[in-house]
């Protein structure tokens, strides 16, 4: 086992990917959910089948007691996280008249305050190990803006400055903090905004077609690789070329 | 724990995670200036001081601190009271 990961929200979609393709690349997996063990439990065995190592770990990311918890059970079986993933996110889409305050603190609290409560929780050990990674999944919505999306965009933008700041902060400790920022990619979360929606973007984006997880994922490996060790501060889009 | 215990031990921690040179460090020496500590290096100092000496350092007695001399007597007096 190469280093210790934890993935959040990596039950499915671009975080369910993002595990598989670190524990490809060799590293421990730490798989976070929120709600369904099952799909969890589908990731951890398709990456022990690989023979690679892994744990699903419950957590409500937003909650602070909750991460304090994930980090501990992580640290216990599988080691202090020496790459961490910031993937949970959640869309309550609506045009901001009709946005409520719910759908606006819901949004903040899984997207954006998950990132500040996973990362604090992440550096005290990384900054004493002098190495760590913290990549943090934005969407272009969040560089862009999207109309509907005002919660979204805004946690999204927020994880951005966030990860600069920090990226900074810890920068002399051997830490590198980036972002991958995705465009439209086929998952779950996008596949409700309609074919219509998808068919339009795909005309937009350079690569005329709409993206994979995997290709999300292989963002992520190369920002959590060797390779990288000199790039921090950056957000990485990965959106075909629609936000160009 | 006495004083002396508690200086020699914190010496070890400054050599031992800051990387500080033993000879540079006296009671008087302020880490920013003296001991060419950044700002996370004393909160490095007092996450240390916190796991080794089992003691709980709130920010706002964090902030307080500038010199070794200082982070001495703050430990001893978390340890008495």
């Amino acid at each position: 086992m190469k280093r210790v990961a934890l993935v959040t929200g990596a039950s499915r979609g671009i975080g369910k990917a993002i595990a598989l393709r670190l524990a490809a690349d060799g590293h421990g997996v730490a798989v976070n959910y929120t709600a369904n063990a099952e799909a969890a439990d589908r990731v951890v065995d398709e990456i022990r089948a690989g023979g690679g190592t892994a744990i699903a770990v419950r957590a409500d990311v937003g909650d602070s007691a909750a991460v304090a918890d994930m980090f501990e059970t992580v640290e216990d079986t599988l080691g202090r996280v020496e790459v961490l993933v910031n993937n949970a996110g959640i869309t309550r889409d609506g045009l901001l008249l009709r946005m409520g305050p719910d759908d606006w603190n819901s949004v903040i609290e899984t997207n954006l305050t998950s990132v500040y409560l996973c990362t604090r929780a992440a550096m005290r050990s990384m900054v004493r190990a002098r190495w760590g990674r913290v990549i943090s999944v934005s969407s272009i919505s969040g560089i862009s803006g999207n109309p509907g999306q005002a919660n979204y965009a805004a946690s999204k933008a927020g994880i951005i400055g966030f990860s600069k700041s920090i990226a900074r902060e810890v920068g002399s400790r051997g830490i590198t903090v980036n972002v991958v920022a995705p465009g439209f990619i086929e998952t779950d979360m996008t596949e409700g905004l309609g074919d219509e929606t998808a068919r339009l973007v795909a005309e937009q984006a350079a690569l005329a077609r709409l993206g994979r997880p995997e290709e999300v994922a292989a963002a992520v490996g190369y920002l959590a690789s060797d390779d990288a060790a000199y790039v921090t501060g950056q957000t990485l889009v990965v959106d075909g070329g629609l936000a160009l | 724990m006495d004083r002396t215990e508690i200086e020699s031990k914190l010496v070890d921690l400054l050599v031992d995670e800051l990387g500080i040179e033993r000879d540079a460090i006296t009671p008087d020496a302020k880490f920013e200036e003296d001991l060419d500590v950044d700002s996370l290096g004393v909160v490095e100092l007092l996450m240390a001081l916190e796991d080794n000496f089992g003691v709980k350092i709130p920010d706002e007695e964090a902030e307080q601190i500038t010199t070794v001399g200082e982070a001495i007597d703050l430990v001893e007096t978390k340890l008495n009271s």
